[in-house]
């Protein structure tokens, strides 16, 4: 669940896409035979896969959910942080079956699910799980997209001035990236929430929390996507397109941003997605360790460490936090896939 | 220090990662209370009575930790598990008498021969100790090995740094280092010994209370040749029934066996049954509660009850609840109400009033989990008043009429805004401030949660004169246990305008009342205990007129108790088990 694991996929993410790449490059310049582009392809492609369709349906569906939460919770449940202390056995904090008999030997393992309650509530307060659930997907899907334009801007421009300028630029830039990889992230990031003040930037509160959380995973996730741009600028910039360019007197912002970035648009989208799950399961970790933003406002990682010590008497209290994660990440990373799929020449169509 | 906040006393399970614990304790598997049907005990027994009384001895007694001992070593100890365990192997001046409940937390004498005697002003205390006395090494212990244990606990330039400072506090001493000169009997003036079973303490200023100082395990005595520094603690020179059998490996283990020279005889308050005492160090929460409730070790060592996960199981299993006690753990929950950020008083009386107090029970493990509070001393000390309640509602719902009353009364009819710091990682804190919150809300009172690291809370945020007022934090969750049950020993230091510091303040509502003050030096200046109950039941009621504290509940833990266990009480002067009155029948 921690970032570290993942680095030896992403390297052979890396090489994949580097593949597909330079492959699609080579198409894209002598134009394909029967002249759709490479988008129009992959779209192709990607439409005749079920899953990856499934999984981008999913996530659409998500991202809306986390717009519309405060009119879903509205509809379906009770605003977040409403408590129903009147579901709760007072003894031992868990919902009851029958909140007119109170005991502690008759408590619900499903949470008092009812239609009022879609996923029953929580135990203690008693606040409404499903609008808790929903709200939470607000903060795990924004922190883990800024946190993912971050490391997409970052990751971009290094990896796209290492690749073109090479010498000694790229030895520095290559060198950070080897030191940003070796960062014990997690542990960085638990101390830096702890010594950070309130009002740095005119911050405070959650604002400052997330602002917090983000700076941190895209700030040292950036080498990832970096090592991509700069072992494809690498090749590009040999080209005969570049060269032309260079001839005819272009600038080197030119070049880099004109000639060279419109090719690496794809990768780094394809990136990006496969990005997005792992910095959502960070969000989570964090918030599992306390870490994360302030109570009352719902998140899953909190949900999650909440409800460990009562796994046995209110599993539903883990299952239900547990499986939007899972389904979010599980929906990216699927979506992900079919994306590098369909951009992938080496696939049949 | 004149009183721990909970963070201190009671480590314990909230520090350890609920992470690491899950898949432990799920292969633990069944909840089943291993044979808890044959006892006749019932539910909260033995908060009252002794349960399974006996004076068998023999047996291995088998107790198992999560943390570690801050030291073995009594002069360098301040958890109260600690205090309670080393007088196995360290005998006091004074000790608590061994019997269950609130008797617990009157004196009697250990190694005195008879209870201290004070001079006309409480500045001067004179105490004799039993002749005969012996170490586990047959050498007769003397009043100088009593004086030199206090010296090097109190005067140490940091060697020995985890212990309170009571002595140094109090005793009328020019600061020294025991390890750095040259005679350190004769440096240290300020405790006298006319002869080998004779100690006079003088003190700066009247003290009243002393006596309860005495029963520190810092009066335990130490052979001058024998001590070692910070590596005492490895093998302490035992005064008591027990010695160290083998080191102290710490974050291991301990064992502990007979010492043949302690003499039942002199020692009042030790059955010493078991043959044989084992602790095993480190192991984690949740496996010491299943192993706990498999039978497989006898006594949970931290002594604040089981963790929350085995707490959910035993409290929804009908078969556990006659092995399961529920004492109070002496503490109080509660939330300080800032008075430098809410200045006005009628607006903290305002919080006080529509606090919905029964939520706020609920948010805190409702009847398992403690007594609703509406005063400030627990009901484990004297001069306690639970009934008082001067900010009563139905139900305890809250009295929101009143509440907006005191509202327009400070000029904010509409509420106000203001923010509550809570520690991360403590769940009950944190529903504690959710609750409020909702509570608050009622009247118009919006407050924001900021939760901040615990280690931290006093020192940087909570207990920092200067962030709470930059950052206009009005209120924060608290908890707070005594060093002794006593009004002093509990309130003093979160109450009393001298205690207040710029950080790492635990008067955090930095109240500073001169009436309240003036009262806390008057007790202690009064010899009758029953008096200074009355001064201190006077500024419970002040500290609620004040509104400087919200009391939320008087804490309550769970404990699960044995069949095996013999003479098991809970004894409310180290607020667990009392550890010397165990004894094992495996029959």
């Amino acid at each position: 669940m921690s970032a570290p694991s993942h680095a030896p996929d992403s390297a052979e993410q890396a090489e994949q896409t580097d593949a597909v790449n330079v492959a699609t490059q080579a198409r894209e310049v002598r134009g394909d035979s029967d002249n759709r582009s490479l988008r129009q392809i992959a779209w192709q492609r990607l439409r005749k896969d079920k899953v990856a369709m499934v999984s981008g349906v999913v996530v659409v569906l998500l991202i809306l959910a986390a717009i519309c939460a405060p009119l879903l919770a509205k509809w379906f449940g009770a605003p977040p942080t409403q408590f129903h202390q009147d579901l709760i056995e007072p003894s031992t904090g868990l919902p009851m079956k029958d909140p007119a008999n109170p005991s502690p030997f008759d408590t619900d393992p499903w949470g008092a699910i009812s239609a009022e309650h879609l996923l029953g509530v929580e135990p203690v307060t008693g606040r409404d799980l499903f609008s808790r659930i929903v709200y939470g997907a607000q903060i795990s899907l924004l922190v883990a997209f800024l946190s993912t334009v971050l490391c997409v801007v970052l990751g971009t421009l290094l990896g796209i001035v290492a690749g073109y300028k090479g010498g000694w630029i790229d030895t520095v830039i290559s060198r950070a990236m080897d030191v940003f990889l070796a960062f014990p992230l997690m542990l960085f990031a638990i101390a830096l929430v702890g010594v950070i003040p309130e009002g740095v930037l005119g911050l405070t509160g959650n604002g400052l929390r997330i602002g917090v959380i983000v700076f941190i995973i895209g700030f040292f996730n950036w080498p990832y996507i970096a090592r991509i741009v700069r072992g494809q600028t690498l090749s590009l910039r040999e080209r005969e397109f570049v060269e032309a360019a260079r001839s005819l007197g272009a600038s080197n912002r030119h070049i880099l941003f004109r000639e060279i970035l419109p090719n690496l648009v794809t990768p780094i989208i394809v990136y990006s997605t496969l990005l997005i799950p792992t910095n959502i399961l960070f969000e989570a970790a964090l918030s599992f360790l306390g870490v994360g933003i302030n109570p009352p406002t719902p998140s899953w990682g909190k949900m999650l460490s909440d409800a460990v010590p009562l796994y046995e008497n209110a599993p539903y209290f883990v299952v239900f936090p547990g499986l939007a994660i899972f389904v979010t990440v599980l929906a990216f990373n699927l979506f992900g896939d079919g994306l590098r799929d369909a951009f992938d020449p080496k696939t049949s169509d | 220090m004149r009183g721990s906040p909970l963070r201190k006393r009671t480590l314990g399970f909230v520090a350890l990662g609920a992470a690491a614990s899950i898949f432990l304790s799920a292969c633990g598997g069944g909840d089943s209370a291993g044979g808890g049907s044959e006892s006749d005990a019932s539910f909260n027994q033995g908060a009252t009575e002794v349960v399974n009384p006996s004076d068998k001895t023999g047996g291995t007694l088998r107790y198992a930790i999560a943390t570690d001992f801050d030291s073995t070593d009594p002069g360098d100890t301040y958890y109260g598990f600690s205090w309670n365990f080393s007088r196995y192997y360290a005998r006091t001046l004074l000790a608590f008498t061994p019997a269950p409940g609130e008797e617990s937390s009157e004196l009697t004498t250990d190694m005195a021969a008879g209870m201290p005697e004070p001079n006309d002003d409480f500045t001067e205390w004179t105490v004799k100790i039993q002749e005969g006395l012996k170490y586990e090494d047959g050498s007769e212990i003397t009043a100088q090995d009593i004086k030199y244990a206090i010296a090097r606990s109190n005067y140490n330039g940091g060697e020995l740094p985890n212990g309170p400072r009571y002595f140094e506090a109090h005793l009328d001493q020019e600061p020294f280092n025991v390890y750095e000169v040259d005679n350190p009997l004769e440096t240290f003036t300020a405790v006298e010994t006319p002869d080998d079973h004779t100690l006079v303490f003088h003190l700066k200023d009247s003290f009243s209370e002393f006596p309860y100082v005495l029963t520190q395990s810092q009066t335990a005595p130490v052979p001058v040749e024998a001590d070692r520094g910070a590596l005492y603690k490895e093998h302490v020179v035992s005064s008591g029934p027990y010695k160290f059998d083998g080191d102290y490996e710490p974050g291991v283990k301990l064992d502990l066996v007979r010492n043949e020279h302690w003499d039942a005889e002199t020692d009042p308050i030790r059955p010493a049954l078991p043959d044989e005492v084992t602790v095993q160090i480190g192991i984690d929460q949740d496996e010491i509660d299943q192993r706990l409730v498999n039978g497989d070790i006898d006594v949970d060592l931290a002594g604040v009850g089981v963790g929350p996960a085995m707490k959910s199981t035993l409290l929804t299993d009908e078969d556990a609840q006659s092995n399961l006690d529920n004492p109070f753990s002496g503490a109080l929950r509660y939330v300080n109400i800032h008075t430098p950020v809410i200045e006005d008083v009628a607006c903290r009386q305002a919080i006080m009033y529509a606090a919905d107090r029964d939520s706020l029970h609920r948010a805190w493990g409702g009847e398992s989990g403690g007594d609703i509070a509406t005063n400030l001393l627990p009901p484990t000390i004297p001069g306690s008043n639970p009934e008082s309640n001067l900010y009563s509602s139905e139900d305890n719902k809250g009295d929101l009429e009143s509440a907006e009353a005191k509202l327009e009364e400070c000029g904010e009819g509409d509420g106000f805004s203001t923010t509550i710091a809570v520690r991360d990682g403590r769940p009950n804190d944190i529903a504690t401030a959710e609750s409020l919150q909702e509570s608050l809300k009622r009247v118009g009172i919006e407050i924001d949660i900021q939760t901040f690291p615990a280690e931290d809370f006093f020192a940087q945020y909570a207990g920092s004169q200067d962030y709470v007022r930059e950052n206009d934090i009005g209120l924060s969750v608290s908890g707070w246990s005594p060093d002794w049950a006593t009004g002093y020993g509990f309130a003093s230091k979160i109450t009393d305008g001298d205690a207040i510091q710029k950080t790492g303040n635990y008067n955090t509502s930095e109240l500073d009342d001169p009436e309240v003050n003036e009262l806390w030096d008057k007790a202690l200046q009064t010899e009758d205990p029953t008096e200074r109950a009355a001064i201190y039941e006077q500024i419970d009621t002040l500290v609620m007129e004040q509104a400087a504290i919200l009391p939320v509940v008087f804490d309550r833990a769970l404990y699960y108790r044995s069949d095996e266990l013999t003479n098991v009480y809970h004894t409310s002067a180290y607020a667990m088990y009392d550890f010397m009155a165990l004894g094992v029948d495996r029959g």
